[in-house]
């Protein structure tokens, strides 16, 4: 079951087309990983997902129904890249604020807030205002601000920009407790090592269209170069690794990464080495990371990487 | 609706528990008091600080010269050409040297001091000087004074408008249009700027894209409109309350103390005197009429330049500098119309003062000016009301126009669009 659905959507500019045709669709409770460089229409795609945008054309579905900004705006949390609060403003009734607008009641909000002030042990900041806290709070308050209303869907754009490594793991458990309790969550940035460790489904965008779809294990496999990394214990010569089976991609003196050739199998590169008699301590085959994948897909379809 | 009285009540919330806002409502009436109050009482108790010796070499001012305000003569029988090296020595902050005169044409005075006689004693004095001088020409000619007295007429015009014959007030007509103009200038003003400066700060602090994922931009706009023209309204009332209070009980404080002195019977009647006129005279104005035109015009103007100023701070990034060129397109018809107004108050059925108060840019200031002469004397009633109808049709337009450039800039980041491009935003679809 896909919580959100998206049909040829376009959203054109006067100078170029931001979103040109693109179609995917998102699994109920999955954490999805919307990727691409600078400029490729992420956050007009964000932006359309979240109302703020209407498409030229095409057509998004959420929960099997068309999507109606002024009613589905309560069902999700938008967490964009550029972010932030008021400043002069109590991080009480900041919050407070924030919900209201999404559509809680005083008291309904009153509970969630104290919900997440004593998840976040930030209970006795209620009376501080934004610019007393540093950039790290400040994303605590407006990442509670964002899951306050309980969303179905949840949008974050770069969320751990500005974080240090301890609230990032924080916010990180946070997501991943919340796609256990069912929200879909789309997740959109830069670094891939994120990404891998977080989603379970990607698209990447460049230039306004869909480059590629699917699971992330699943991509690693489609765009996997056949190399396997094989250690051993005492260093090998030259005149061991000559074969028609494979070619050496990088070499150390006790550690090589090689190609296997077409019509081989994975099992002709350890039987050439054990017939070479040496002690293999180490073997796995090298899947592209995310990142890899990213970088070269950004360039084959004609991005510049910012 | 109920998500745009949520943003009303943060706008207009914010902005009244400030310290500032208290601050500023308390002392702006105590600072109006103040400007009223201060010059009187130091006329009252202020001593002679000129002193003003004066050689009179015509021998025809003898003691003639009465003191005046802050300015005492001497008359002294010393040579002019040594007071004139000697009389700052002596204590004398100036001299007069009246040289001898034939009576026939005017006399060359002349007057030395430390510094420059003040523009309202020189009028006095030449008026003082003056009224020697013809007193001793009639006498040289044979006319006896009292019979002048008798000729001299001083004639007051009575104004009657309309059918019914209403007696006004040309005098008050000016000081309401003049006072009520000038409000509602500053408001246009200082609340559009407000306007303005809250939507850059919704736009720098970067909330603006989180608020606009839960409410319409459109809503946002009106919200911070409506709330920041309620903490407008509020500040009025309670000035307006203020001032009443506090001039009704401040003459009683002073009247108490003027009691005590032996002249102030004979003053305190004057004074009840000059009340009663003024309530007499301020009857005679269409209190309704201008109240009710005074709130209309203070809200749509506010409505037709506010909206204008948040698109204005829309399209605004951190440079403080680029909200200037920006905003003068705005600001420059309140100027114009200011100074419409000013002409408008002395004149108010000219071609400009008409045309003025009809066309919605410039109607709130310039027809503010004309109203207190009287509708539909002054005022036709067809003026009133097409500018009323054109300020509706006019604020619902540039909410409208402002609007579509907000959406669009208020999510803009980074370059500075410019005008073209802003206009295109207002025929662009969302």
């Amino acid at each position: 079951m896909n919580l959100i659905e998206i049909n040829n959507l376009k959203k054109y500019y006067a100078t170029h087309k931001a979103v040109d045709d693109i179609s995917f669709s998102i699994p109920k409770g999955s954490i999805f990983g919307l990727l691409g460089p600078n400029g490729a229409g992420k956050s007009t795609l964000l932006r359309m997902l979240t109302g703020i945008y209407y498409p030229d054309a095409g057509q998004i579905l959420f929960d099997g129904k068309s999507f109606d900004p002024l009613k589905d705006v309560g069902l999700i949390g938008y967490m964009p890249e550029e972010r932030g609060l008021y400043k002069k403003m109590k991080v009480g009734e900041q919050v407070m604020y924030l919900a209201q607008l999404k559509g809680l009641s005083n008291s309904d909000a009153k509970n969630k807030i104290n919900y997440w002030f004593k998840r976040f042990e930030i209970e006795n900041w209620a009376n501080k205002k934004i610019e007393e806290l540093s950039k790290g709070m400040q994303q605590k308050v407006q990442f509670i601000s964002t899951v306050m209303h309980d969303p179905k869907l949840l949008i974050l754009d770069e969320p751990f920009s500005g974080l240090d490594p301890i609230n990032s793991l924080l916010i990180q458990d946070e997501i991943f407790k919340l796609a256990e309790n069912g929200t879909t969550i789309i997740f959109s940035t830069h670094r891939m090592e994120q990404v891998e460790e977080i989603c379970d489904h990607i698209v990447l965008v460049n230039l306004g269209k869909k480059v590629l779809d699917g699971s992330v294990a699943q991509i690693k496999q489609d765009f996997k170069k056949h190399l396997f990394r094989v250690d051993f214990a005492e260093p090998i010569n030259f005149a061991q690794v000559a074969t028609h089976h494979f070619t050496i991609e990088k070499s150390q003196p006790k550690s090589l990464v090689v190609k296997l050739n077409e019509d081989s199998q994975t099992n002709d590169i350890l039987r050439h080495f054990i017939n070479q008699n040496v002690t293999i301590t180490y073997f796995e085959e090298v899947l592209p990371t995310i990142n890899e994948v990213f970088i070269e897909q950004v360039n084959k379809t004609g991005g510049i990487l910012a | 609706m109920n998500k745009i009285f949520i943003i009303i009540k943060r706008e207009y919330l914010s902005r009244v528990r400030k310290k500032s806002f208290l601050v500023v409502t308390l002392l702006m009436p105590l600072l109006f008091l103040a400007l009223m109050i201060v010059p009187a009482l130091l006329a009252k108790n202020s001593s002679s600080n000129e002193k003003i010796v004066v050689v009179d070499e015509s021998k025809l001012f003898a003691n003639r010269i009465p003191d005046f305000d802050e300015v005492r003569f001497t008359f002294s029988d010393q040579p002019f050409d040594s007071l004139r090296n000697t009389y700052l020595d002596k204590g004398y902050t100036g001299l007069l040297h009246i040289p001898q005169m034939d009576l026939v044409r005017d006399p060359n005075i002349v007057y030395y001091g430390k510094g420059q006689m003040s523009i309202m004693t020189q009028s006095k004095l030449e008026g003082k000087l003056d009224a020697v001088i013809e007193d001793i020409r009639m006498e040289r000619a044979g006319i006896d004074k009292s019979k002048v007295e008798g000729i001299r007429s001083n004639v007051n015009i009575i104004s009657k408008t309309g059918k019914d014959e209403k007696e006004g007030s040309a005098g008050l007509a000016l000081a309401i249009g003049y006072g009520s103009g000038f409000i509602i200038y500053i408001v246009l003003l200082v609340f559009g700027m407000m306007v303005m400066r809250g939507v850059m700060e919704e736009k720098t602090n970067r909330i603006a894209e989180v608020i606009v994922s839960s409410v319409k931009p459109f809503q946002l706009m009106m919200g911070k409109i409506l709330g920041i023209g309620a903490v407008g309204l509020t500040q009025f009332l309670i000035w307006i309350f203020l001032i009443w209070g506090l001039s009704f009980s401040l003459p009683l404080f002073f009247a108490g103390s003027d009691l005590t002195t032996a002249q102030s019977a004979g003053n305190n009647t004057a004074m009840m005197m000059a009340v009663k006129q003024i309530s007499v005279i301020a009857q005679s104005a269409d209190w309704g009429m201008i109240t009710f035109c005074f709130v209309f015009y203070f809200l749509g103007g506010y409505l037709f330049y506010s909206s204008l100023f948040a698109a204005v701070g829309s399209l605004v990034n951190e440079d403080p500098n680029d909200a200037q060129s920006y905003t003068f397109p705005i600001t420059l018809p309140i100027i114009i119309a200011i100074m419409i107004m000013f002409q408008a108050v002395t004149n108010p059925t000219s071609q400009v003062a008409v045309w003025g108060s009809i066309i919605p840019f410039t109607a709130p200031v310039v027809m503010m000016a004309r109203i207190p002469y009287g509708v539909p004397g002054t005022v036709a009633y067809w003026e009133l009301i097409l500018s009323m109808s054109l300020l509706i049709i006019g604020f619902i337009t540039t909410t409208w126009i402002a609007g579509r450039i907000y959406r669009t800039g208020i999510l803009l980041n980074g370059k500075k669009p410019t005008l073209k491009e802003a206009v295109k935003w207002i025929f662009k679809n969302n």
